[in-house]
């Protein structure tokens, strides 16, 4: 008995030039929100970008988004739609927004099922937002996906870098590369970054608290001239460089 | 049609194994396709044949398709794919992922959303026969 797909999807991602995995220990920290943001200004400078949310028991940037209503086309394979320029895929089309109840096993199915059948065609990022911590989707991306780097996000709280500390130390382990670590929400001081160089992680920048974001979820257009996109789009460089 | 999608997979990995396995020449394919997937037999059939490449030209492809089974994780019960109480939009959801039967099924018995899909899930190589080199 063995499963033929795992074989394909090499294939569906070859044309792919960059997978950026946007993730952290941590949950709430904005990793879906950056995620987002930054592959819509990568949409928005011209560069061909995918958007692929992993979150699949808490899928929220649909959210973001604004998605209405749509599926895939179905050639031969699975066409993402695209929404605000994106080529996006969430498990939501299919799910339409109940409640999915996934255990590892389940994940990894429904994660290699989707790699076999999607044709993502060619395209210079694919963004991948990540639900926290360092179980399956982080486990599965780092089995199956062809040289994905990490993007860390993390805020100013200690508990937040107990927790990003683990996926650096694995990451490290597996010898995957790391862009750098993202300090988001940040409100007042913090030394944060003294201890990220010590791990000897690249400190890409900060972002500050920025109330404006929860009123324009949803709004793309509105979402893009906030404090906090000015600040993500400066993060550009560390990936497109 | 994203059966052609699933037959270019089952076709590479055969030529896979049949070079990790030193087999000459490919007789027969054994193919399995779950129920609850749902894959149009003929578009599948059609697709394998048409992406059949010259190593496996001798070779026949067997498709059954495999009843879908769930054993929920609660209570213990198992079940088959409720396919007649299920509408046409959920079909095709569960068609294309067949994972997203977590959002739409449930334990009959305890309602749990919490079962395993214990066999029939996608699609799957059951057998290849042929004859194998120096053999
Ligand atoms: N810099 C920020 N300023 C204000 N709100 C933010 C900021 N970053 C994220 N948020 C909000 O925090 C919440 C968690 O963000 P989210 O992207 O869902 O986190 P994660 O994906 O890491 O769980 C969301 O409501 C999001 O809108
Ligand atoms: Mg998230
Ligand atoms: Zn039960």
């Amino acid at each position: 008995m063995v499963d033929p797909r795992i074989s394909v999807i090499d294939d569906r991602v070859r044309k792919v030039g960059r997978i950026i995995a946007v993730s952290s220990g941590k949950g709430g920290v904005g990793k879906s929100l950056l995620a987002s943001t930054l592959a819509l200004i990568l949409a928005g400078k011209g560069y061909s970008t995918g958007l692929f949310d992993l979150d699949f028991t808490s899928p929220s940037t649909h959210v973001i988004l604004g998605l209405k209503e749509t599926r895939p086309l179905e050639d031969r394979g699975i066409i993402p739609p695209v929404v605000h320029g994106l080529k996006y895929m969430t498990i939501i089309y299919y799910s339409g927004g109940r409640a999915t109840p996934l255990r590892g096993i389940d994940f990894s199915n429904a994660f290699i099922e989707l790699l076999s059948v999607t044709d993502w065609g060619g395209l210079d990022f694919l963004i991948l937002d990540m639900p926290p911590g360092i179980g399956d989707a982080t486990l599965d991306v780092i089995r199956l996906m062809r040289k994905p780097r990490f993007l860390i996000v993390t805020t100013p709280s200690p508990l937040a870098f107990e927790t990003v500390k683990k996926l650096i130390g694995m990451l490290r382990e597996l010898d995957i590369p790391i862009v750098g670590v993202v300090e988001n929400m940040k409100t007042g001081f913090s030394n944060i970054q003294q201890e990220y160089r010590k791990l000897n992680v690249k400190f890409l920048g900060e972002i500050p608290y920025d109330p404006a974001v929860e009123e324009n979820l949803g709004n793309v257009d509105r979402l893009l001239k906030t404090v906090f996109a000015k600040e993500a789009e400066k993060l550009l460089e560390h990936l497109t460089g | 049609m994203h059966e052609w999608a699933l037959a270019e997979s089952v076709i590479k990995t055969v030529l896979r194994i049949v070079d990790e396995k030193g087999i000459r020449k490919v007789t027969e394919i054994k193919i399995k396709i779950g129920e609850m997937q749902q894959l149009e037999y003929e578009v599948f059939r059609e697709a394998l044949v048409q992406l059949k490449p010259v190593e496996l030209k001798d070779a026949e492809f067997i498709i059954e398709v495999a009843e879908t089974e769930f054993k929920c994780r609660t209570c213990g019960l198992k079940w088959l794919f409720p396919k007649k109480e299920l509408g046409e939009d959920v079909l095709e959801a569960i068609h294309f992922l067949p994972e997203v039967s977590h959002a739409y099924l449930r334990c009959p018995r305890c309602g749990s959303p919490d079962f395993e899909i214990t066999g029939g899930r996608g699609v799957w190589i059951e057998s290849i026969s042929g004859v194998e080199k120096n053999g």
